[in-house]
């Protein structure tokens, strides 16, 4: 569950367009091997970003929940 | 006549749509305060004829991209009948913040409802006459890629049309000033018209992706799919290459040399090695550039090139690219041209460039025949490999020493979250539609370019009328002798620098160019350079030929594309330095070590 996303402006307006919104459940798929970025998963919608992106979303712990549609 | 801007976030098939719409007639044109070309096409809608505008994809209208600033600037600037904002069904949760925006922008509005097909194995349902309510704007489902609810769409379109005022310049401030208190509205209008089922069915898109992005097989399937696609290509590619040329060089010799046999000689070789080549020079890009943007259109739709970005991130993103940047790179290694205008998929303006720096130091397929032939003439059979095996190597160097020299100039604005579209199968019309409109584009923008250094390059070599061609009494000549302080160092003497001149036509005619220049053919000039030429001079001047300057084609693509003549020029200086320091440290380095 996402608790609140913050960073530059920008790159917020980006995360809010994809779906990252306070109150939204968020999956993490996978991560690209070599340190790459992560797959994420929101709703419908699938996204790839790098940790620097990803470190300005701060999350809630859930229970633990079986992965949507996985 | 109407104007109608078509507005969507990336991935809702907008393109598809205005294609679609527009079949083949589309052009691209400028627009006041853009610095991109806007495709626009007219339509006949209803009774209105209509100059339908494909805006580029945005997420929203504020401008932080470089997309959504020329959005933004051409809302702006260039008043508009009605806007047409193309929604992603499947995810309308997220973009309807969008069609809010437009709405607030005061221009008569249609929403579309892109595929409907999608959401629906989703299980996501949609009611559109609520929707259009709280939107204030008809809502009208539809397929953009199989044509359902086209028509509908279409007599909407007319029908806002109808009861449309004057135009207007949108007031994209005012729209963007109530942004933070649509949030609220936007989250009732979505309980109210939509309905999304607690847990999501599983989708194909979910198991191809289990295989495509394994944490160990997905780079090796990448690369693999990559030999795939490019041998593909070029497998395709050359040999209809090779008939293009085929059918320039068989007009010439029975039509145009007959027929322009009563001119003076050097009339006559104006006419055909320097027109008639130049025009051959374009018309042998064609068939590579339709193949290679008919698999380009084909990775792209289906959603792999975004896969693509996300398995090689962590290699690129240290030299300050990305992995669609990868991608094209790898294609560059056919051929540069087509490559470069690949780079369209990149949005980021600044990561672009810097992808275009790099893709000329690839070891393209035309210089690949002058080192076949140089490394067989001076090589033995089980060294000549590994000579080819060396440059490719310090091919893949200069673009990384590129790369990181250049990673700062060009940094990249944007952030790299990116979507993972679902996997689509491409139609075969999109991808056809996509390859004929770059050869437009592609004819239209660089012909006059190559067409004149062809010609340029044509004089320089059979001039001052009376000297052998190519001679050291030509003005090639001259340039090749005035430049010896500079390449003697390397090993390369006159007679190479003049074939260095005709190499930048292109890299492949360096060969037919050694043929002119020593007056020797096949095995006989084979046997020249074994005897005058050692290892270290023929790989100096290999190491110079592969990286010195894009050839005329990629320059005028480099143009067109970059639309800047500053770029440009740093595109040709910088390999230029570059190939004399690698020629240099090679060629005074072996010969220090008493090669």
């Amino acid at each position: 569950m996402i608790a609140a996303v913050d960073g530059p402006e920008g790159l917020r307006r980006r995360l809010a367009a994809l779906g990252f919104r306070a109150g939204r459940a968020v999956v993490v798929l996978r991560r690209a091997s070599l340190r790459g970025p992560l797959h994420v998963r929101l709703g419908t919608t699938d996204v790839a970003l790098r940790q620097a992106e990803a470190g300005g979303v701060s999350l809630r712990a859930v229970a633990p929940l079986a992965p949507q549609a996985a | 006549m109407k104007r109608v801007a078509l507005l969507g976030m990336p991935n809702t098939g907008k393109s598809t749509l205005f294609n679609r719409l527009t079949g083949s007639n589309a052009r691209v044109g400028n627009w006041p305060g853009v610095t991109v070309d806007l495709a626009t096409a007219k339509v006949l809608v209803g009774a209105h004829m209509v100059e339908l505008v494909d805006l580029p994809g945005v997420y929203d209208l504020h401008g932080f991209s470089d997309d959504e600033l020329v959005v933004r600037h051409f809302l702006e600037a260039a008043p508009v009948d009605a806007v047409v904002v193309i929604l992603n069904s499947s995810q309308v949760d997220r973009q309807l913040a969008l069609a809010m925006q437009v709405r607030a922008l005061g221009v008569p509005a249609l929403v579309l409802l892109n595929m409907a097909d999608e959401a629906r194995r989703y299980g996501i349902e949609i009611d559109a006459p609520r929707l259009s309510q709280g939107l204030g704007a008809p809502v009208v489902p539809l397929s953009a890629k199989y044509g359902a609810g086209v028509p509908e769409a279409l007599a909407r379109l007319a029908h806002v049309l109808d009861q449309a005022g004057p135009p207007r310049e949108a007031s994209v401030r005012a729209a963007l000033a109530e942004d933070h208190r649509r949030e609220e509205e936007i989250e009732s209008l979505l309980r109210t018209s939509v309905v999304v089922p607690e847990r999501l069915s599983e989708q194909a898109s979910d198991r191809i992706d289990q295989v495509v992005l394994h944490p160990w097989l997905g780079l090796p399937l990448f690369f693999l799919a990559m030999l795939v696609v490019f041998q593909a290509v070029f497998w395709i590619g050359s040999p209809l290459q090779d008939v293009v040329e085929w059918l320039f060089e068989a007009v010439r010799k029975s039509a145009l040399e007959p027929g322009l046999a009563f001119m003076p000689e050097l009339a006559r070789g104006l006419l055909l090695d320097g027109v008639w080549a130049g025009v051959g020079t374009v018309a042998a890009f064609v068939p590579l550039i339709v193949v290679f943007f008919f698999f380009l259109a084909a990775v792209e739709d289906s959603g792999y090139l975004s896969r693509a970005a996300f398995l090689t991130d962590a290699l690129m993103s240290r030299l300050g690219l990305d992995g669609r940047a990868f991608v094209m790179l790898i294609m560059g290694f056919g051929c540069n041209v087509p490559a470069i205008m690949g780079t369209r998929v990149m949005r980021d303006r600044p990561m672009r460039l810097l992808s275009m720096l790099t893709i000329p130091l690839s070891l393209c397929s035309a210089r690949l025949q002058v080192f076949v032939f140089l490394a067989a003439a001076v090589f033995s059979p089980a060294r000549a490999p590994w000579v080819l095996f060396f440059l490719y190597v310090t091919s893949f160097a200069t673009v990384v020493v590129t790369a990181l020299v250049f990673r700062r100039r060009f940094a990249s604005r944007e952030p790299f979250v990116i979507e993972l579209p679902p996997y689509r199968m491409p139609t075969l019309r999109q991808v056809w539609l996509r390859g004929w409109g770059e050869v437009r584009h592609f004819l239209r923008r660089a012909t006059s370019f190559i067409f004149f250094g062809v010609l340029a390059v044509w004089l320089l070599t059979h001039f001052p009328a009376g000297a052998a061609p190519a001679g050291p009494d030509t003005i090639a000549g001259w340039i090749g002798s005035a430049l010896q302080p500079v390449l003697g160092p390397l090993g390369i003497d006159e007679k190479l620098a003049v074939a260095l001149i005709f190499g930048f036509v292109a890299k492949e005619v360096v060969i037919g160019a050694f043929a002119v220049i020593y007056g020797l053919e096949g095995n006989a000039l084979a046997a020249e350079f074994a005897r005058n030429m050692d290892w270290v001079a023929a790989t100096s001047f290999m190491l110079f030929t592969l990286i010195y300057t894009p050839c005329l084609s990629t320059v005028a693509t480099l143009r067109s594309e970059s639309r800047s003549l500053g770029f440009t020029t740093l595109a040709v200086a910088w390999p230029l330095a570059l190939a004399w320091l690698f020629s240099f440290a090679f060629y005074q380095g072996m010969r220090a070590l008493g090669f």
